[in-house]
């Protein structure tokens, strides 16, 4: 039996970092292949594939959401910001970006686009953490390189930076 | 050198710019991979017709589709006269599988979703057999891996220094402890991966590999394809972390998939899935040990006798590598008096055993710091007396143990401070100070124990690195070598070395590692080697352009090339700083080709000057351009060494185990970026506590691997790894021209070792198995209880 009409494509539309996004794709595509190979933005990374290790975290309404767990039709309607939409630009840093380079909060860097999202949406909701609260709120991410110390301090230090932005006019 | 440089990296890697395996080769075909469900089987039947009847499969193939070399056995990489029985798997498995996970039909398809639809539809009919699992079963030798392999041995060897058994003999005191430690594995965040791009018209290769060695790679895949090498060309893209796993050549998939990709004459890629990495990649760790011991009333070593029986899983392409660097780095910072050791290298049906970050240190580490501990507790002495009065010191460096190393060179150490080491730790663990916590926290219900660990790691094996270092017209500076990046922050490090040596902003200096088109000589990156082999190789190279440009400046400047300096990149007579020249026009100048394309080429103009019709534009012993090339070779490893140190708290009632305070004292030589060494051995801490506590492959008697998930395997979360307090000491290596030990592995090598003894410490009974979890520590302590109110931790050895 041929299996060529067994997979049908969907339009599916998701507004991606502010921007209305449509591409052709199954039902059964994952948000993060979605993202990755319909839409080319790699910066999401997939690092297991169930759930576990938090790389493929973006943000989906503004709430950390594993792109690996989701079907990106489920994302139909809704609003997507990945790593690109925190800060795309390399010469122009985010505060949470920033304070990962002050830090040295990654190595290899693969893990680090689900800590950047992870972060960034915490930080919005606990401005001022302490560092047990740091620690804490990045508990759900895996990272084998840095042993986390450096990305603790990279949350606290990026609270200081969103400050710093917003006191000046 | 020397100062916390922010990464160069870094701002790339933040903002999605990275570029890993999977990031490239939108389009391309995807492959994936029917493995083996069983652990031992001959393959009867492979039927693929179900398969092909999906859209969108372009290739299906089994190891009788392979032609000529891609169809022999891989090959063994570092083949050792003890290695009487190698064996390597095929790139597709050929009538019978030897773990869970063996790669046996290759698909083709238009996307990875359809691959693996086409997988599902192929069905293999296998007679299966019965399994070794484990060490002890493996030693049995009643079941076989392979049937030509009697006793499952794939290497057993012997290395002896001294008498031991005079030695143990006349000894006043001996001990044996019996000792396990368990698998573990590297799990890189990426896992493997590899994209193939032919090119017909060109008839050359260009293939991207997630790989810790780009020319292994490289000669591996033309030897395997039978192409010139010269039309093969091997790209390292950003690698989401190594440890070991990715320095293993050519992975199955490295041959087929640009092997598929000239077969279809179209790009090709596969990327590996997280259950893919645990049941087909490689682990590490899993050994049985057997250590006698013999030592006076001070507690000083007179003869230490070990065996190991060593589990390599079920193929031995990287060899005995492992085992070889137990058997010699066990020896950490001592003197062991007469020192006899033994292993015998095992198959057992599993993944393959391939270096992970410590390659064999951390069991050595937990051999000789055991033995360590139950000798200060059979003579009742201060744990860190006893280690202090077996150390080799400062002024009995170089110290040649008399043994041979992994690179088949002396193991002799290069330098070190041991005392200074561990005085440094005890400051900043609190050592003296520790039994009035205890008391303190007894008095609160609380258990707390101390244990500490040392260890001494060679570093910077060779043979070799080459560095490439070039300056452009504009003043940007290309450095090149050839070793890969996993996240080492080389693009930084190297840059800082190549600026300070140059003379030239850190902002000038562009970094290409792991690229065979940029620098075709290399080995790879593992054995903490990068910053001693590529740093001192860009040094050397940018020593060699530096020669150059200040002799093509003081020729236009009449002056002695002794007169000159270049700061900033500018080259300045020195005294009188006007009278100078930029770099960027040095450049030119090495070029007799100067087309005006750019203000230094204009620039030059005035330093033309008078010629000699007589001699050629370019000296015979000249090139053009203002760029130079050189290689580090040093005659043997440098000896990094540290200390650890950790105070955990048992829970007396659940057998909870917490690591309050975790402790590092470390000696790499000469630091070029403190921040860059501390983030090291941040992770490498990380690893080695996820060893020690955590993470295990749990087999099954049939060979089935339970825990081949995030989910059940269970690496440290933030919520597991302490707050790590560091302090350096910097005992420069007198080997190499910049004084650098290696820093990667460090951090793991102890940690397994600590975490024994603290839990031992808080106990009051032996710790003889790693890693320990609640329940097991639980177990002990019922048994222990059961067993002897008053356990006494060791036993004397009865004769």
């Amino acid at each position: 039996m041929s299996q060529s009409a067994a997979d049908p494509l969907l339009d599916i539309t998701v507004r991606v970092n502010g921007v209305r996004r449509t591409a052709a794709a199954p039902a059964r595509r994952l948000l993060s292949d979605f993202l990755r190979h319909d839409l080319g933005l790699t910066g999401t990374h997939v690092g297991c594939e169930h759930g576990v290790c938090g790389a493929c975290t973006v943000l989906v309404d503004g709430e950390p959401a594993r792109a690996c767990l989701m079907f990106a039709v489920t994302a139909q309607a809704h609003d997507v910001t990945t790593v690109e939409g925190i800060g795309h630009d390399p010469a122009d840093l985010d505060p949470v970006q920033q304070a990962f380079v002050e830090c040295h909060a990654l190595q290899c860097g693969f893990c680090t686009p689900g800590f950047v999202t992870t972060i960034s949406a915490y930080l919005d909701e606990h401005p001022d953490p302490s560092a047990d609260e740091a620690r804490e709120a990045i508990s759900g991410n895996l990272c084998r390189c840095t042993g986390y110390q450096n990305i603790v301090a990279a949350v606290l230090r990026a609270a200081e930076l969103r400050r710093e932005r917003e006191g000046t006019p | 050198m020397g100062e916390k440089v922010q990464r160069r990296e870094d701002p790339r890697l933040l903002t999605g710019n990275g570029r890993y395996l999977d990031d490239l080769g939108r389009g391309a075909l995807q492959a994936a991979f029917v493995r083996s469900p069983h652990a031992h089987a001959r393959i009867v039947d492979i039927d693929i017709a179900d398969a092909w009847e999906l859209d969108g499969v372009e290739a299906i193939y089994t190891w009788e589709d392979l032609p000529g070399r891609v169809a022999e056995p891989l090959p063994v990489l570092i083949p050792h006269p003890a290695m009487t029985h190698a064996r390597t798997g095929y790139c597709l498995a050929r009538d019978e599988v030897n773990h869970v996970g063996e790669a046996v039909v290759m698909v083709v398809a238009r996307d990875r979703y359809v691959a693996e639809d086409a997988c599902a539809r192929i069905t293999v009919q296998y007679d299966t057999l019965p399994a070794v699992v484990g060490v002890a079963r493996a030693r049995d030798g009643d079941r076989l891996v392979h049937d030509d392999v009697p006793g499952n041995v794939a290497a057993n060897l012997r290395q002896e220094v001294g008498d031991v058994d005079t030695a143990m003999a006349a000894a006043p005191h001996t001990l044996t402890l019996e000792l396990a430690i368990e698998r573990s594995a590297c799990m890189p965040m990426e896992g493997k991966g590899v994209f193939a791009r032919w090119d017909a018209d060109d008839g050359s290769l260009r293939l991207y590999s997630s790989t810790q060695t780009s020319t292994g790679v490289r000669a591996a895949v033309a030897a395997k394809l039978e192409l010139p090498l010269a039309k093969v060309e091997v790209v390292t893209p950003d690698v989401g972390g190594g440890f070991g796993v990715k320095i293993v050549h050519p992975w199955p998939e490295e041959v087929l998939v640009p092997w598929a990709a000239r077969n279809l004459g179209r790009d090709v890629k596969w990327t590996e899935d997280r259950r893919e990495h645990f049941v087909s990649s490689a682990h590490e760790r899993g050994q049985l040990q057997e250590v006698t011991v013999g030592f006076d009333d001070d507690g000083r070593l007179l003869a230490l006798d070990v065996h190991f029986w060593h589990d390599n899983g079920a193929y031995t392409p990287y060899g005995i590598i492992v085992p070889i660097i137990t058997a010699t780095q066990l020896l950490g910072p001592y003197k062991p008096g007469a020192y006899r050791v033994e292993f015998w290298s095992l198959y057992t049906n599993t993944v393959l055993v391939t270096p992970y970050r410590g390659a064999g240190r951390p069991q050595g580490c937990y051999a000789m710091e055991r033995t360590m501990d139950a000798i200060a507790e059979h003579r009742g002495l201060d744990r860190a007396e006893v280690r202090s009065r077996n150390f080799i010191q400062p002024d009995e460096m170089p110290w040649d143990h008399g043994l041979m190393f992994q690179d088949g060179r002396p193991l002799k150490y290069d330098s070190g401070d041991f005392p200074a080491s561990l005085a440094k730790l005890k400051a900043l663990v609190g050592w003296d100070d520790f039994a009035a916590y205890r008391e303190q926290a007894a008095r609160e219900g609380r258990r707390v124990g101390l244990g500490i660990g040392c260890y001494v790691e060679g570093t910077g094996v060779g043979p070799y690195e080459g560095g490439h270092v070039q300056v452009e017209t504009s003043g940007r500076v290309n450095v090149a070598t050839g070793l890969t990046t996993q996240g080492q922050g080389h693009q930084t490090i190297l840059a800082q070395i190549v600026a300070d040596e140059l003379g030239v902003p850190f902002d000038d200096v562009h970094v290409t590692t792991g690229d065979t088109r940029r620098m075709a000589y290399a080995v790879g990156t593992f054995a903490s080697r990068g910053a001693v082999m590529s740093g001192n190789a860009v040094a050397l190279a940018a020593r060699v352009v530096r020669a150059k440009a200040l002799r093509i400046a003081a020729e236009a400047l009449e002056v002695s090339p002794d007169d000159l300096d270049i700061a900033d990149g500018v080259v300045s007579v020195k005294g009188a700083p006007g009278t100078s020249i930029a770099l960027k026009t040095v450049a030119v100048m090495s070029n007799p080709l100067r087309y005006a394309f750019d203000a230094s080429a204009a620039a030059a103009t005035q330093f033309a000057g008078t010629f000699d019709p007589d001699t050629p534009p370019v000296g015979d012993d000249d090139e053009p351009g203002l760029e130079g090339q050189d290689f580090y070779s040093p005659t043997q490893a440098t000896f990094a060494n540290g200390m650890h140190a950790a105070v955990v708290e048992t829970d007396p009632v659940t057998a909870e185990i917490r690591i309050l305070r975790y402790c590092v004292v470390h000696d790499c030589g000469v630091m070029v970026n403190p921040m860059i060494v501390e983030g090291q051995v941040h992770g490498g801490v990380a690893q080695g506590v996820g060893g020690a506590l955590y993470e295990r492959m749990v087999y099954d008697e049939g060979g089935q691997l339970l825990n081949a998930s995030f989910m059940d395997f269970l690496m440290p979360y933030a919520s597991e790894v302490p707050h790590i307090e560091t302090d350096h000491l910097e005992t420069p290596s007198p080997l190499n021209p910049l004084g650098i030990k290696g820093a990667g592995e460090a951090g793991t090598i102890p940690v397994s070792a600590v975490i024994a003894s603290a839990i031992e410490d808080a106990e009051g009974f032996p710790i003889r198995s790693m890693p320990i979890s609640p329940a097991e520590l639980w177990e002990l302590r019922r048994r222990h209880a059961a067993s002897d109110p008053h356990p006494v931790p060791v036993q004397e050895d009865p004769r």
